[in-house]
């Protein structure tokens, strides 16, 4: 799989294709958009333990366009081609009946899949920023898809803080093009060797530090997630948490810290501040949420605060653990925003009080999302367990044992409120619950069953990939990253 | 100091997004901000007296070296125009919605998501 190019240009193509070919033919959407975002799954696949560069146009890394493949971007390319695949099989029956449009759906989903892997594979800062452009802008339409009142609100919101965060980062750009008048990341890290740090290169990290935050959604800059997760459809919702405050939040910047600026103590402490905060205050604020997706939204909040904090140890074993639990996040995040669908395509409803006894109604929905809590709440055969023990042991070996133990009050306070749902929504009831609403109410159509079941089978077996430790599957991954600067220049340059 | 100007129209910008409460200010206020980087960057490439960076068989290299304005800047602003077009056009039809469903264009209003 050495033509990178291909992870950009396929969806983009059938993006384009969608609405000139539906009117005519109904089933297209459906059909193209999940064998599409299946054969670029494969592809993803294909890159594993893999390096190569693409040189757009075949002009040489610091004048040209590259694409950058090595472990980071391959494992980054799977997460977020798997939810890109899962969301599509998802989407089949639940946009039927809930929204209107497949057809722009559709469209807008693979821009958002095509804005993503062009984020994770490219090595030039602009055109970054371009792919960031056509990830968000997507984004936008399809988080106000609904077009009601509280649809458009929240992605009026979730359009004017990411704007000014992505200025922020268009204006860091731009400052670092006019300190070292190169824009290959790569050579702007021999020029930062070469000159030094200064404070044009440490101001545009802040500007990066607050622009990227600001799409992970770490603390102070959290606003728009509970609002933008709630509003937008399931398959969107889950898109947007495992694959897009990923793809353009974290791993811009960990590529960044770790690749670009160098990792120090003050970034380090940074990180892990912020991350502790992340996690304290996102989980307090899930506690009192009774909206099934408003909850998962601050749960989201709450690990990436476990991602940040994880790569903010610095140490290998710091990395794979948050490298670990982004993989895990995504999967179980994803599972349950797909859960949260489920019962919406049912019920209709997703406030707490309402719900209820679904269990018994709806065996697949309800078991998977036990398998969702189980992992992400931390109890040991399942996925989130093995990533939050190695962040707890990385924590204590560098030193932060206070860290380790805010992650352990913060896994508490998950499973205090992932039992609230589980009580409301699954086997007990609601206060304002109405047994005859669930008389007729039966299990989700069976594609929707397929992508639950898939990322339950997933979540339970994923801890199995943690064999091996820093030397196991994620061993590229934590090499690219701890390889510091030098590593990368000689990924690119092929010193 | 002209770099200077660059950024008080940038914080003018970021003024106008996070202070006002009308929509249109709002994305008026988002347009200062795009325009204020665009002026930067182009300020960048910009030279007084500058030639054009294309070599010609007549050319001395000495004066092409010190006085040909840096076109990538130019190339990087016609893109950034591009997807500020697009970006402003999305939350033009934003704000038109909203006005239908909320019959106002104050932010303040529009609150339903917290009810």
């Amino acid at each position: 799989m050495d033509n990178l190019s291909l992870f950009i240009a396929i969806p983009a193509a059938v993006a384009f294709l969608i609405p000139i070919v539906s009117h005519r033919l109904k089933w297209f959407p459906d059909v193209s958009s999940s064998v599409i975002t299946f054969i670029l799954f494969l592809f993803s696949l294909e890159t594993l333990n893999h390096q190569c560069i693409y040189q757009m146009g075949g002009w040489p890394a610091p004048i040209g366009i590259i694409f950058v493949l090595d472990g980071f971007s391959s494992m980054m390319l799977i997460i977020v081609n798997l939810i890109g695949f899962m969301a599509c099989l998802f989407s089949v029956d639940y946009m039927e009946k809930i929204y209107t449009s497949k057809l722009r759906y559709y469209s807008l989903l693979l821009l958002v899949i095509t804005g993503m892997n062009g984020v994770i594979l490219t090595g030039d800062l602009f055109n970054m920023f371009i792919f960031l452009e056509i990830a968000l802008i997507a984004s936008y339409a399809l988080v106000g898809f609904g077009c009601g009142s509280k649809d458009l609100e929240a992605s009026f919101k979730y359009l004017v803080i990411n704007m000014i965060a992505t200025y922020f980062i268009f204006l860091g750009i731009a400052l670092l093009y006019g300190r070292f008048a190169t824009l290959n990341m790569a050579h702007i890290v021999t020029s930062i060797q070469q000159y030094g740090t200064d404070s044009v290169v440490i101001f545009a990290f802040v500007l990066f530090f607050v622009g990227f935050g600001t799409k992970a959604a770490i603390v102070p800059f959290h606003a728009w997630v509970p609002d933008a997760y709630t509003a937008a459809p399931a398959p969107v919702s889950a898109l947007l948490a495992g694959g897009i405050i990923k793809s353009l939040g974290i791993y811009v910047l960990m590529r960044l810290t770790y690749n670009i600026f160098g990792m120090s103590q003050v970034i380090a402490n940074l990180f892990v501040y912020f991350g502790i905060a992340s996690i304290i205050i996102g989980a307090l604020m899930a506690l009192g949420q009774w909206n099934f997706k408003r909850l998962l939204a601050y749960h989201s909040i709450s690990h990436m605060g476990y991602i940040i904090l994880g790569f903010g140890l610095g140490s290998p074993l710091g990395i794979l653990g948050g490298v670990f639990h982004l993989f895990n996040h995504s999967l179980f995040k994803s599972l349950l925003f797909f859960n949260s669908g489920s019962v919406e395509y049912e019920t209709g409803n997703l406030n707490l009080r309402k719900l209820g006894r679904l269990s018994e109604k709806m065996p697949v929905t309800s078991v998977s999302s036990l398998i969702a809590f189980f992992s992400t709440s931390g109890i040991p055969p399942f996925n989130g367990f093995w990533s939050k023990l190695i962040i707890i042991i990385a924590a204590i070996q560098a030193g932060r044992p206070f860290s380790a133990l805010w992650v352990v009050i913060g896994s508490i306070l998950t499973l205090a409120y992932f039992a609230k749902i589980q009580r409301y929504v699954f086997f007990g009831n609601g206060d304002e619950f109405d047994e005859s609403q669930v008389k007729d109410i039966k299990e989700v159509p069976s594609l929707m069953r397929v992508s639950l079941i898939i990322l339950a089978v997933l979540c339970t077996i994923g801890g199995l990939l943690a064999i091996g430790g820093v030397n196991g599957v994620f061993g590229p991954v934590v090499n690219a990253l701890a390889g510091g600067t030098n590593q990368y220049i000689g990924e690119v340059f092929g010193k | 100091m002209v770099y200077t100007l660059c950024f008080i129209l940038f914080v003018i910008g970021l003024y106008g997004v996070t202070c006002k409460k009308n929509i249109v200010k709002i994305i008026l206020g988002f347009l200062i901000m795009e325009y204020s980087v665009n002026l930067f960057l182009i300020l960048l490439g910009w030279r007084k007296n500058g030639v054009v960076p294309i070599v010609e068989p007549d050319t001395v290299m000495e004066y092409f070296k010190t006085m040909s304005v840096d076109p990538l800047p130019q190339a990087m602003v016609l893109i950034s125009i591009v997807t500020g077009l697009g970006t402003l056009i999305l939350m033009v039809a934003l704000a038109i919605r909203l006005y239908q469903r909320y019959g106002t264009f104050d932010i303040t209003e529009m609150n339903r998501l917290k009810k």
